[in-house]
C-alpha cells in the first residue's frame, strides 16, 4: 500500500457486498441446475432408470428339468440322475483368462482335451454371461481347493448339475443308448427355449427316441444378482416340469443273463414277448460303458473303443446285418405251403446236392451225404437244404418276397427302437436297380436257405419268429412298457401298422411250429441235444451264416480258418410251444454251428424266462390282484 | 470465552450426523467404516474449534510464510513424494504423519491471495491482479503435475474467488473467460492427458464403453434415477448394495442418498448445503476488514464448488473428477481441511471488534 494514502473501507465493503450478491445469484443458479438435473433423473426419467436398475439386479435363469428315469419291467432302475460337480467360467467376469486358466491348472487336473474343448467353446458364439464348463466330475478335494482360492478367481464357479448315470452301464448301453452334451447340429434342431437350461440330449437308443418325454419342460427363476453376477436370492420361480419316468419291457435279469451267455464272444441276443412285442432282452456283446459318453469321452478312450476288433460300439442286435441262413426256413416253409409250392406230404430225394435244370451248377447240402427221402417237416427239423433249394425254385423270388416281407424282413418294423436297420430282402426290382442284372434262378436257390443277397438283423429274426409264434398276428417290437404320469403308452408309441398274416389254411401255423419243435425234440432234430430234458416243449431253428463263401467244390477245414473267419452261429426259437411267452434270436459271431453254440444260449434264455422270471412276475401280479 | 458460531455449528452437526447414516448404507453397513469416519470427523471438529480461536490477524500475518512452506512442500512432493495409482500426492517426513501439502493449499492459497490483495487499493489494478494470478497459478500447476486435477481445480477456484471478490473488473473477467474458451481446444490437444480426455468423452457418451469407462456414470445415473421421488428407503438401495455402484462410500456417495431417499432427500441435502453457504456468505459480508472478507467469501465459494462438482459429476453433468462430497464422503484429509476452513470463518465472525461509526 502506497504511503500516505488511505483505503476507502466503505467503498471496499460495498464492492465486496455487490460481488457477494453476484456469487449468491450464481449459487442459486447452479444449485437450481443440480435440482433440475435431479428432477430430470428422478422424476422425469424415473421409469427408464428403474428398468435399468431392475435389469441390473434381476436376471432370469432357466432351471433345467430333471430327466425322466428309466426302469425295467420289474422296477429296476436303469438310468438315473446323479449330481456331478464341474468347474465353470464366465468369460465376461474373468479378468485375465490366461492367468485364470493357468491358476486352475495348478489347482485341478485339467487335461489337454478339457482345455481344447474349453478354448473351442470360448470361440463359439454364445449367450453373454453364459457359464462355460472347463472340467466335469470334480473330486471333493478339488472342490475344497477351489473354495479356498475362490477369491483369486473371479468368474470361476463350481456348478452342480444332475448328470445321467447308468448303473448297469455295459448291460444296457446298446438298448438304452445314452445322453451326451448337445452338439452344434442338435442345437439347431431343438427348441432353444425348452432347452435353455439343458446341457444333455439323448444321443441314441431309448434316450434318443423318448427325448421329448424324458426331457420335461424348462422352468424359470428370477434371481437377484450383484454386479459380479453372484446370485443372492430367488425372487420368483416357476418350477420345471420333470421328464416322465418310463418303464421298459426289458427284464434286467434276462438282459444280464444274455450278456453272461455271450461273455467273451461277439454276438447278439434279442428276446421278444410275442403277445405284446415287448423286448425282454436286447443284448449286443461286447457292450461299453455308456457313462463314459455322458460328460464327454476322452479321445484316447474313444479311439480304443472305436478301433477295437470286437467293435463294442457296434449295436449288433439292431444294426448287425447278417445272412439269416437256415433260420429263415420256418418262414419259407409257411410260404411254400401257403403258396402251393409244396405240400406237407411231398417228399424228395436228397442226394447231397441240388442242380437247376439246364445248368451245370450244383448247390450242395450242408450234409455231404444227403438226407435221403425227406418231407417238409423233416427238412426243417434236419435243416435239409436240398428241399428248400427246390421249393425256392418252385416259388420264385416274387412269392418269397411276398411272404417274407410280411414277416418284417427288409424293413424296420419296430415302433420305438432307435437306429434299427432294415436288412435286405432282395427282389427283382432291387437287383435290377442295384446290380443292373436280372434275377437269376440261382439267386432264388440261394435265397431258399437264407444266403445270397438276403440280410437280416437279429432283431428282425426275433420279430419274424415272434410273428410266427403268434400264428401270424403282429405285435411290433417295442421297448416302452408304460409311462408314469398323465400320458398313456398308446399315446406315446407310434401307431402300429402291420396287418396280421392271413394264410389260406391257418393250420399251417401249427405245422410250422411243430416242425420247429421237431428241431428241438425230434429224433433227428439239429438241436435235439439242446431240447433234451426240458420241462416244456419248445420250437427252434438253427442256422449258420457264412462269413465268406467257398467255391462249390472247395474243401475247407474249420481249424485252418482263423477264428474270425468262422461261420456265424444262429438260432431262432420260441417257447413254450403251445403258449409262446418268449421268442428269441441268437447270433454268435464266428460261433461255428448254430446247434452247438447258439441253441444252448437260447435254451438258457427260455429256461430263465419260462421257469423263473415270468413265473415270479405272474405270482407278483396275482399277489397284487388279491391285495386289491 | 470460546469463539464458535452456534448457527454454523448446528448446521454442520446436522450435515455430519446425517452423512454418517448415508455412509453406513454406502459402505455396505460396515460399522468399522462409520466408526473410522466418526473419529475423523471428531478430529476435524477439534481442528475447527482450534482454528476458530485464532484471531484472523494471525492468519494474515502467517499467510506469506505458510504459502512459502506450502509451495516448498509441493516441490518436495514432486521430487520425493509417495503415492499410489501413478500419482504422487503424499509427503512422508520423518517424525510427522503423512500428509498432502496440496490439501493444505486449499486454505493457504486463498489466505495468501487475500493477504496480497488486501494490501492494495480495491478494486486492484491490473498488475496486482496479475500478481495474484501468479500466486494462484503456481501451486495449481504444481498440483496438476502430481497429477491431481480435482485438488488443483479446488485450489485454483479458491484463489480466483479471492480475486473476484477483491473486485477484478468485469472487463478482465470477460477477457479471462474469453481466453479460457479459446485455450480450451489448445488444452485438449497439448495439455490434457489421455485419461482426462477419455473422461470428457465418456461424459458425452457413456454408452460407448458401458462396461469400462462408462460403467461408473451409467450405474450412478441408474442409482439416482431409480430412486424416484421418495427413494427406495434407507439401506434398500439395490444399486449400491448389490455392488453395481462403484465408490459408493467415497466419491459416489451422493448416488446412494439419491437412490435411497429420492428427490426429496436430494432436495433436503442441497437445502442444507445452501443454508450453510448462506450463513457463511453472511459471515463474509459482516467481516470487518478486506482480508477477512476476501478469505471468508473465497472459502465459502470453494465449499460450494465441492458440492457442485461432486453432484454434477455423479449425476452426469460434469466429467468424472476426484472430488468428494464435502463432509459426507468417506475420507479424512478433505474433511479436516474443510472443517479448518469453517474454523477460519468462525474466527472471522467471532473476533469482530466493536467499531464506533
Amino acid at each position: 500500500m502506497p504511503w500516505g494514502e488511505f483505503k476507502d473501507t466503505v467503498a471496499e465493503r460495498r464492492l465486496f457486498q455487490r460481488r457477494t450478491v453476484v456469487m449468491l445469484v450464481l449459487v442459486f443458479v447452479m444449485l437450481g441446475l443440480l435440482v433440475a438435473r435431479m428432477y430430470q433423473l428422478q422424476v422425469v426419467e424415473h421409469d427408464v432408470y428403474t428398468t435399468l436398475s431392475d435389469k441390473n439386479r434381476v436376471q432370469v435363469q432357466s432351471v433345467s428339468p430333471p430327466r425322466g428315469l428309466i426302469y425295467d419291467r420289474n422296477g429296476e432302475l436303469l438310468a438315473e440322475n446323479r449330481p456331478v460337480f464341474s468347474v465353470t467360467l464366465v468369460p465376461e467376469r474373468v479378468g485375465n483368462m490366461d492367468e485364470t486358466l493357468a491358476k486352475l491348472q495348478q489347482l485341478l487336473e485339467v487335461s489337454e482335451e478339457d482345455m481344447e474343448r474349453f478354448q473351442r467353446r470360448l470361440e463359439e458364439r454364445r449367450r453373454p454371461f453364459q457359464e462355460l464348463p472347463l472340467r466335469y466330475d470334480l473330486t471333493e478335494q478339488e472342490i475344497a481347493r477351489l473354495a479356498v482360492h475362490r477369491h483369486e478367481l473371479p468368474g470361476v464357479e463350481v456348478a452342480a448339475e444332475l448328470v445321467r448315470y447308468y448303473p448297469h452301464s455295459e448291460l444296457t448301453a446298446h438298448a438304452l443308448g445314452y445322453v451326451g452334451r448337445i452338439n452344434r447340429q442338435e442345437l439347431q434342431r431343438i427348441d432353444p427355449v425348452n432347452y435353455a437350461g439343458t446341457n444333455y440330449i439323448g444321443k441314441s437308443g431309448v434316450e434318443r427316441f423318448y427325448e421329448e418325454l424324458l426331457h420335461g419342460e424348462v422352468g424359470y427363476q428370477h434371481v437377484e444378482t450383484n454386479a459380479r453376477g453372484r446370485t443372492l436370492r430367488v425372487l420368483e420361480r416357476q418350477n420345471p416340469v420333470p421328464g416322465e419316468n418310463i418303464e421298459l419291457h426289458m427284464d434286467l435279469r434276462l438282459q444280464r443273463l444274455a450278456h453272461k451267455l455271450l461273455d467273451g464272444r461277439r454276438g447278439a441276443i434279442v428276446a421278444i414277448e410275442p403277445s405284446t412285442g415287448g423286448l425282454l432282452a436286447l443284448a449286443s456283446v461286447p457292450g461299453f460303458d455308456a457313462n463314459l459318453f455322458v460328460t464327454g469321452i476322452g479321445v484316447d478312450a474313444y479311439r480304443e473303443l472305436r478301433d477295437s476288433l470286437d467293435k463294442p460300439l457296434f449295436n449288433r442286435a439292431l444294426r448287425g446285418q447278417y445272412p439269416p441262413g437256415s433260420t429263415i426256413k420256418p418262414m419259407l416253409a409257411v410260404a411254400g405251403l401257403d403258396s402251393g409250392a409244396t405240400t406237407r406230404d411231398k417228399t424228395i430225394w436228397d442226394p447231397g446236392y441240388f442242380q437247376l435244370k439246364n445248368s451245370g451248377r450244383r448247390w450242395r447240402d450242408w450234409k455231404r451225404s444227403g438226407h435221403g427221402w425227406v418231407d417238409l417237416k423233416d427238412s426243417v427239423a434236419q435243416s435239409c437244404d436240398i428241399y428248400f433249394y427246390e421249393m425256392a425254385t418252385e416259388m420264385g423270388v416274387d412269392t418269397m418276397h411276398h411272404y417274407l416281407s410280411q414277416f418284417g424282413f427288409g424293413e424296420d418294423a419296430t415302433l420305438d427302437v432307435s437306429g434299427a436297420m432294415s436288412g435286405l430282402l432282395p427282389s427283382r426290382d432291387w437287383k435290377r436297380a442295384v446290380h443292373s442284372q436280372p434275377w437269376y434262378p440261382g439267386d432264388s436257390v440261394n435265397m431258399g436257405i437264407g444266403q445270397g443277397f438276403m440280410l437280416a438283423t437279429p432283431l428282425q429274426l426275433a420279430t419274424a419268429t415272434s410273428v410266427l409264434a403268434n400264428r401270424g398276428n403282429w405285435a411290433e417290437p417295442r421297448l416302452l412298457k408304460s409311462v408314469q404320469g398323465d400320458r398313456s403308452v398308446d399315446e406315446v408309441l407310434p401307431e402300429a401298422t402291420h396287418q396280421s398274416i392271413s394264410l389260406k389254411d391257418p393250420d399251417t401255423w401249427a405245422f410250422a411250429a411243430d416242425a420247429m419243435a421237431e428241431v428241438m425234440h425230434g429224433a433227428k432234430g439239429t438241436a435235439r441235444r439242446v431240447g433234451r430234458n426240458a420241462a416244456y416243449r419248445m420250437a427252434g431253428k438253427t442256422g449258420t451264416a457264412q462269413v465268406f463263401s467257398l467255391a462249390e467244390d472247395e474243401e475247407y477245414d474249420e481249424e485252418e480258418v482263423r477264428e474270425r473267419l468262422r461261420d456265424h452261429a444262429l438260432f431262432v426259437g420260441f417257447a413254450p410251444l403251445d403258449n409262446p411267452q418268449i421268442a428269441v434270436a441268437v447270433i454268435v459271431e464266428n460261433g461255428g454251428s448254430g446247434s452247438g453254440t447258439a441253441a444252448p444260449v437260447a435254451r438258457a434264455m427260455f429256461d430263465a424266462w419260462i421257469l423263473e422270471y415270468s413265473q415270479q412276475e405272474s405270482l407278483a401280479a396275482l399277489g397284487q390282484e388279491t391285495n386289491n | 470465552m470460546v469463539h464458535l458460531d452456534p448457527v454454523l455449528l448446528l448446521l454442520l452437526f446436522v450435515l455430519i450426523t446425517g452423512g454418517l447414516f448415508i455412509l453406513y448404507s454406502g459402505a455396505d453397513q460396515n460399522m468399522a467404516v462409520v466408526k473410522a469416519q466418526g473419529i475423523r470427523m471428531g478430529v476435524a471438529l477439534v481442528v475447527m474449534v482450534v482454528f476458530a480461536q485464532f484471531d484472523p490477524a494471525v492468519f494474515r500475518r502467517w499467510a506469506p510464510w505458510l504459502y512459502v512452506a506450502g509451495v516448498a512442500g509441493l516441490l518436495a512432493v514432486l521430487l520425493f513424494g509417495v503415492g499410489a495409482k501413478g500419482a504422487q500426492r503424499w509427503l512422508a517426513l520423518p517424525g510427522l504423519p503423512r500428509f498432502q501439502p496440496s490439501e493444505l493449499m486449499k486454505l493457504v492459497v486463498p489466505m495468501m491471495a487475500a493477504w496480497y490483495l488486501s494490501r492494495q487499493f480495491l478494486p486492484p489494478r491490473l498488475r496486482y491482479v496479475a500478481g495474484s494470478f501468479v500466486i494462484v497459478v503456481m501451486p495449481m500447476a504444481m498440483i496438476i503435475l502430481q497429477p491431481d486435477l480435482g485438488t488443483s481445480l479446488l485450489v485454483g477456484a479458491a484463489g480466483l474467488f479471492v480475486i473476484f471478490f477483491a473486485g477484478m473488473s468485469w472487463k478482465l473477467i470477460s477477457a479471462f473467460f474469453a481466453l479460457a474458451s479459446v485455450s480450451a481446444p489448445l488444452m485438449w490437444f497439448f495439455v490434457m492427458r489421455d485419461y482426462q480426455k477419455q473422461r470428457v468423452l465418456t461424459l458425452l457418451d457413456p454408452q460407448s464403453d458401458p462396461l469400462g469407462a462408462g460403467w461408473n456414470i451409467i450405474q450412478s445415473k441408474t442409482a439416482i434415477g431409480s430412486g424416484g421421488l421418495e427413494g427406495k428407503g434407507w439401506l434398500q438401495g439395490t444399486q449400491s448394495h448389490l455392488e453395481f455402484l462403484p465408490e459408493s462410500h467415497t466419491d459416489f456417495i451422493v448416488a446412494v442418498l439419491a437412490e435411497e431417499f429420492g428427490f426429496v432427500g436430494m432436495a433436503c441435502l442441497l437445502g442444507l448445503y445452501l443454508l450453510i453457504i448462506l450463513r457463511c456468505l453472511y459471515i463474509a459480508a459482516m467481516a470487518q476488514d478486506s482480508f477477512s472478507r476476501l478469505l471468508a467469501g473465497a472459502l465459502t465459494m470453494t465449499f460450494f464448488i465441492y458440492i457442485f462438482v461432486n453432484v454434477g459429476m455423479v449425476s452426469g453433468l460434469l466429467p468424472i473428477v476426484g472430488v468428494p462430497l464435502p463432509l459426507i464422503s468417506y475420507g479424512g484429509t478433505s474433511s479436516v481441511t474443510l472443517m479448518a476452513a469453517f474454523g477460519v470463518l468462525m474466527s472471522i465472525h467471532t473476533h469482530r471488534r466493536m467499531i464506533s461509526a
